[in-house]
């Protein structure tokens, strides 16, 4: 893959995706840095190891499951203690697509 | 009795309260004297709550416990803490109060170890240098103009300094490691999945591992003993382990030791390089064997970390959505109101991270980026399994580098994240890594790092033990001794 140079475009498109909003001058400066951090990940990418398997995880025991059974959860009342706008009920967001 | 809490270690600490020399209550209070003398100029705990922590220490000096009980500790502050605020570093998490206490801290709490706080680190984890703190820099208590590390830099500055005896920490790319060797500690990542994650605000599942920060190797292997335990709360926290031992130095007749020579080319502080060969000249005076060992894929540790480590944070961050806890900036509609929420609540490495992330996960370059990374990775893990037909651990310095000015790499990202080179191929083989003190270089702490195959604690403990009997180190830093 040949290098990488991200255009404010990119940069905004990306971080609409990770729903970050990002004032003009930090769009600017992340441009320049992820190109010069993909500028370095790239070196991985012309390596010939097609075919080798990926690694997910480093975990040489597999998942280690509990019984499927029920238990307390949190109560409501410490579940949305932290809420930034609770309501007795439920967490108040803004309205959707508005 | 009057208690001097510089350099004393959790062992020390334990022995003083069994034989009643002390009760954990003065013991406390001690700790927190030492703290408000020092640590406003290091800045290493962002948590501290005196009241709390002295009722704690009554509590156990009435339950009359044994073992560890009484004995006070410092929590990095990604670790939750059931009713005591946890921020991770982060704007975003200001004024959390966990509902839940992680694992870790749990057993801790069981053991009977008393909270003295929680310390500062790189927002997230992510750092090299506790500089990404959304609260403010650590000073290091060796050189206060220096870094003492990270991302766990509060976790080594509060033990290094005497405002604990010891610390737990994580570690994702070097994190407990790093920061114990800018800081002449001695800092132990587990093997992948022998410590549960439950609770640790999360950074990089795949990589990240809970562990001691210590003034000793013996006190690394009590805490690792309160720590390493199975849990039914993290899927990947699972047996088999072996029961660790509290090693005693001894001879390393039998043992051989690989060194990647060629990894060591890649620009290695002149004074770093010099105790590290100091070390090997040690362990052949104590019989061990050395052998140069290749890990070729080990220099493509760093391109492959830096898009899995982000790709993981950019999925496990996007929890904080202004919702259900931390801040939220009001906005017209639910999108408006997470973009400028995030925004307002992350800062400019973690901004980083998510978008590195996020872009090696968008489509159309999963698989030249993503996929490529772990291939890189089973790369990474078959070089050490190579390596280990061979050898018992392996031997390189912890960093490159010692402790740098404060300020110093903050406007390069990729020469901070250099900084990590011969640590983090070891989060992306999931095995164990010990770093002890290995002396000073320009009065400036280096540390040795002793890697092992996976579930070999016990092994490395005792290798660690017996360097540190060699080297004789001592872990107060000079201005440290006349602080208080």
């Amino acid at each position: 893959m040949a290098d990488v140079e991200l255009t404010p475009d990119e940069v905004r498109h990306v971080a609409a995706l990770a729903r970050l909003g990002l004032a003009d001058e930090e769009v600017e400066r992340l441009g320049r840095e992820l190109t010069s951090i993909l500028g370095h990940v790239n070196t991985i990418a012309q390596l010939p190891i097609a075919d080798v398997p990926p690694t997910k995880h480093a975990n040489p025991h597999g998942d280690a499951l509990r019984p499927d059974a029920a238990r307390p959860g949190a109560p409501r009342e410490e579940a949305l203690a932290n809420a930034p706008d609770p309501t007795p009920e439920g967490f108040r967001v803004p309205p959707i697509g508005a | 009795m009057a208690i001097d809490v510089i350099g004393l270690t959790a062992e020390r600490a334990a022995a003083l309260l069994r034989g009643r020399e002390c009760t954990s209550e003065e013991l406390a209070q001690a700790y927190l004297d030492r703290i408000a003398a020092v640590d406003g100029e290091l800045h290493s705990y962002l948590h501290v709550d005196p009241e709390r922590t002295l009722a704690a220490a009554r509590e156990q000096d009435a339950s009359g416990g044994d073992g560890l009980a009484g004995v006070p500790i410092a929590y990095k502050d990604l670790l939750s803490t059931r009713g005591v605020p946890t921020t991770a570093g982060s704007r975003i998490l200001e004024g959390f109060v966990p509902i839940e206490s992680a694992d870790v801290v749990r057993w801790g709490d069981e053991a009977g170890l008393v909270s003295l706080g929680k310390t500062n680190l790189d927002e997230f984890a992510m750092g090299s240098s506790t500089e990404h703190s959304a609260y403010g820099p650590t000073r290091n208590p060796w050189d206060v103009a220096r870094v003492p590390g990270g991302s766990s830099g509060g976790s080594a500055a509060v033990v290094a300094s005497g405002c604990a005896p010891w610390a737990l920490g994580t570690d994702t790319g070097g994190s407990i490691r790093q920061p114990a060797a800018f800081c002449g500690l001695v800092g132990l990542m587990p093997t992948y999945g022998s410590v549960s994650r439950f609770g640790v605000v999360a950074f990089a599942c795949s990589l990240e591992q809970v562990g001691p920060m210590t003034l000793t190797v013996r006190d690394a292997a009590l805490l690792q003993q309160v720590i390493a335990r199975d849990s039914d709360r993290d899927a990947t926290c699972t047996g088999p382990r072996e029961p660790i031992a509290l090693p005693e130095a001894g001879r390393l007749d039998g043992i051989t030791f690989g060194v990647p020579r060629a990894e060591l080319e890649a620009g290695v502080e002149e004074g770093v390089r010099a105790r590290f060969d100091e070390s090997l000249a040690i362990a052949e005076s104590l019989g061990a064997r050395l052998v140069d060992v290749e890990l070729p894929y080990a220099r493509h540790g760093l391109a492959a970390y830096y898009v899995i480590a982000p790709a993981e944070a950019s999925a496990n961050l996007s929890r904080f959505d202004g919702v259900r806890y931390g801040l939220r900036v009001d906005a017209p509609d639910v999108r408006a109101m997470y973009e400028a929420t995030r925004d307002a609540g992350f800062g400019a490495e973690v901004k980083r991270r998510i978008m590195i992330g996020t872009y090696a996960l968008s489509a159309g370059y999963h698989d030249a980026y993503y996929v490529q990374a772990q291939r890189v990775r089973t790369l990474i893990r078959r070089d050490f399994d190579a390596a280990f037909g061979q050898v018992d651990a392996i031997l390189l310095p912890t960093a490159p580098t010692t402790a740098f000015p404060i300020g110093a790499r903050l406007d390069d990202p990729l020469a901070m994240y250099a900084n990590d080179i011969f640590t983090l191929p070891v989060n992306l083989a999931g095995i164990p890594a010990l770093s002890v003190p290995n002396g000073l270089s320009e009065g400036l702490p280096t540390g040795l790092q002793i890697i092992g195959p996976a579930h070999s604690e016990n092994l490395l403990l005792r290798l660690g033990a017996a360097f540190e009997a060699e080297h004789a180190f001592d872990p107060v830093p000079p201005a440290m001794r006349s602080a208080s």
